[in-house]
């Protein structure tokens, strides 16, 4: 089994997949960042370590700055950093950055427009065992209510390590969503990373009309890959587009894949409020109303657990996708 | 920094005393805005932004320039009036103060007005910011210096204690802030609200330099800040004693003064009193 999209990794669909981490793609990026531009600098808040930060700390010390467990001072410094020039990154847990210094990140970044980048780790389920209290799942939704801010969800470590390096030629606000987890890679190296522009990484073949549209950010895309190859032996034709930029909205692409399906489903390791789902409902209630399903976090905190159970416990999983699209199918008009 | 001779004390006592008229002017047109605070603080901003600095108000992105960062957001006012008076804008303008079609946000938007070095309002995020441009410009071994300026009721918040935790850690010698210490915030004196004393001793134990003056001494502003250059180890806190609403007798020491602005009548009664002062200095 392949992968549809010639740009798609080709080990995707194997029985085992390559794996690969978000968090050691934040590393590679922001390593070839700090190479390439000097005004890069990183900080970080006691998490150096399961960040992945800390090999920018070896090799470019007096860039890297340890700001303790103080997200709300990190921030605020980094606006500091921006003011004067720079181009800081800040990483930590998602929980905690944005969860705990959402208004140093409102007030002192988004409403001076400076040039600061948020990279949230350990996001939806991934922090598995550690448990509710560090899975974020809903910082989707609060960094896209931010005027300036821009959103990159990335699928899988080497999208990840894309969009670290593009985040840095955008002047203004980023938040990169990143996970802690080894991930299937669905990407492939020469995958072009282009920012606002939404990918199709699974059509059906050529003689399967294509019946859904499956929009999904983030490495819990696998699912829908893997729901998709089941659904095409039932003759049900899925499109998977890679929405990793939930702001700002690839709305042309959406809209043009909403009129050739008639139906969405969203899915996304995060809770259904406002997320990935949200802002492409929002969209499509204004300019192409059709039906459409949410996976993702139906307002719960996580547990704790392994990775791979939360997914399906929290129906995440291909499973579960089905189920939303033989759903969404029936609500169909036409 | 420029010789301080007598004349030029008073010459600075002026200038605070027509930023104090130029508050009640704006805040009586506003309607609304922070008045205590603005007016104690009048005697900081005239020696910082007439004596101390090392600006041009016809360049404000002039790179050489030192840094104001202000931290407590409501007080504005002073802000604004001090960055029209050195002429980063035209003094018209301050009669816009809060509306609609106004550069003079409510608080201090960054960009929004030449002289704006930085966005504030919400409390306790200011020092940080300071701190970033401090340890950016030791990155590229720049002098500029930094002055951050804080309230005492800030001193409530976590992240105020995060960042003097950081500047402490960082020994950012060139950081230099500047505490208002009025002794009241909105609910009231700040020791019934949540007791900060003994500031001094906090800080201290947090590796900073601490010097305490009389907020509304000329030569004991600009003497703190001369000390301030010379301490190479650590950052330095000037606790400056102020009273909040200071040239208005019926403001001072009054914290229902924190946020309110005064009606027309005490407007006028404020603006006599000021002019009254500024008058006796002329003649001394």
């Amino acid at each position: 089994m392949t992968a549809r999209k010639t740009e798609s990794d080709k080990n995707t669909f194997s029985d085992k997949p390559k794996l690969a981490a978000l968090r050691d793609g934040f590393s590679e990026g922001i390593l070839k960042l700090g190479e390439e531009n000097k005004n890069v600098v990183l900080l970080c808040a006691d998490v150096a370590e399961s960040t992945r930060s800390h090999f920018f700390k070896e090799k470019f010390p007096e860039r890297f700055f340890e700001m303790g467990v103080a997200e709300q001072n990190m921030a605020a410094v980094a606006a500091g950093f921006a003011l004067a020039g720079k181009i800081p990154f800040i990483s930590s847990y998602a929980v905690f950055s944005p969860g705990r210094n959402f208004e140093q990140i409102r007030t002192t970044i988004c409403y001076s427009n400076l040039n600061v980048k948020i990279a949230g780790h350990h996001s939806g389920l991934s922090a598995g065992p550690d448990g509710a209290t560090h899975q974020a799942l809903e910082d989707i939704t609060m960094m896209r209510a931010l005027p300036e801010m821009k959103v990159f969800v990335p699928c899988d470590a080497l999208e990840a390590k894309k969009a670290v390096i593009a985040s840095a030629k955008i002047h203004g606000p980023v938040y990169i969503r990143l996970a802690r987890e080894r991930t299937p890679l669905i990407t492939s190296a020469k995958t072009p990373f282009i920012p606002g522009r939404a990918d199709i990484i699974f059509e059906p073949k050529e003689k399967i009309k294509p019946q859904v549209l499956i929009i999904g950010a983030g490495p819990v895309l696998y699912e829908a890959l893997l729901a998709a190859a089941v659904l095409e032996k039932e003759k049900i034709g899925a499109i998977i587009l890679n929405l990793h930029t939930i702001k700002p909205l690839d709305e042309n692409k959406i809209i043009e894949l909403a009129k050739k399906t008639g139906c969405v489903v969203s899915i996304e390791e995060h809770q259904i409020f406002g997320g990935v789902g949200g802002a492409v409902s929002e969209l499509l209630s204004k300019k192409y109303p059709i039906p459409m399903e949410f996976v993702g976090v139906k307002d719960s905190f996580g547990k704790s657990g392994l990775y791979s159970d939360l997914i399906k416990k929290y129906n995440l999983d291909s499973a579960s996708i089905i189920e939303s699209v033989m759903k969404v199918i029936k609500r169909k008009k036409f | 920094m420029p010789e301080l001779t007598d004349k030029k004390v008073k010459n600075l006592e002026l200038l605070a005393n027509t930023i104090r008229q130029d508050i009640i002017e704006m805040l009586v047109l506003a309607g609304s805005g922070h008045v205590a605070g603005s007016l104690g603080m009048a005697d900081v901003f005239s020696a910082l932004y007439f004596h101390i600095l090392n600006h041009n108000p016809k360049k404000p992105n002039w790179s050489s320039r030192d840094r104001v960062i202000l931290s407590n957001g409501h007080i504005c006012p002073v802000l604004y009036a001090s960055l029209a008076r050195a002429g980063y804008f035209p003094l018209e303008e301050l009669k816009k103060l809060r509306s609609t079609h106004s550069r003079l946000e409510g608080h201090p938007h960054f960009s929004s007005l030449p002289g704006i070095e930085n966005t504030s309002g919400p409390l306790g995020s200011g020092l940080s910011q300071a701190i970033g441009i401090t340890l950016a410009f030791r990155l590229d071994n720049l002098k500029n210096r930094i002055f951050c300026l804080m309230s005492d009721g800030e001193h409530d918040t976590g992240n105020t204690w995060e960042a003097i935790m950081s500047a402490g850690k960082y020994r950012l010698n060139n950081l230099t802030a500047i505490i208002d210490r009025n002794n009241i915030q909105i609910d009231g004196f700040t020791e019934d609200v949540m007791p900060l004393e003994s500031l001094r001793a906090k800080y201290e134990s947090f590796n900073w330099h601490i010097l305490e003056i009389d907020g509304h001494n000329i030569e004991a502003i600009i003497d703190a800040v001369n000390e301030a250059k010379a301490i190479y180890e650590k950052p330095t806190a000037i606790i400056a004693h102020t009273i909040p609403g200071r040239g208005v007798g019926f403001m001072e020491h009054d914290f229902s003064w924190h946020g309110k602005p005064p009606t027309e009548r005490e407007a006028r009664a404020a603006l006599l009193e000021l002019r009254t002062l500024s008058g006796r200095l002329k003649e001394e």
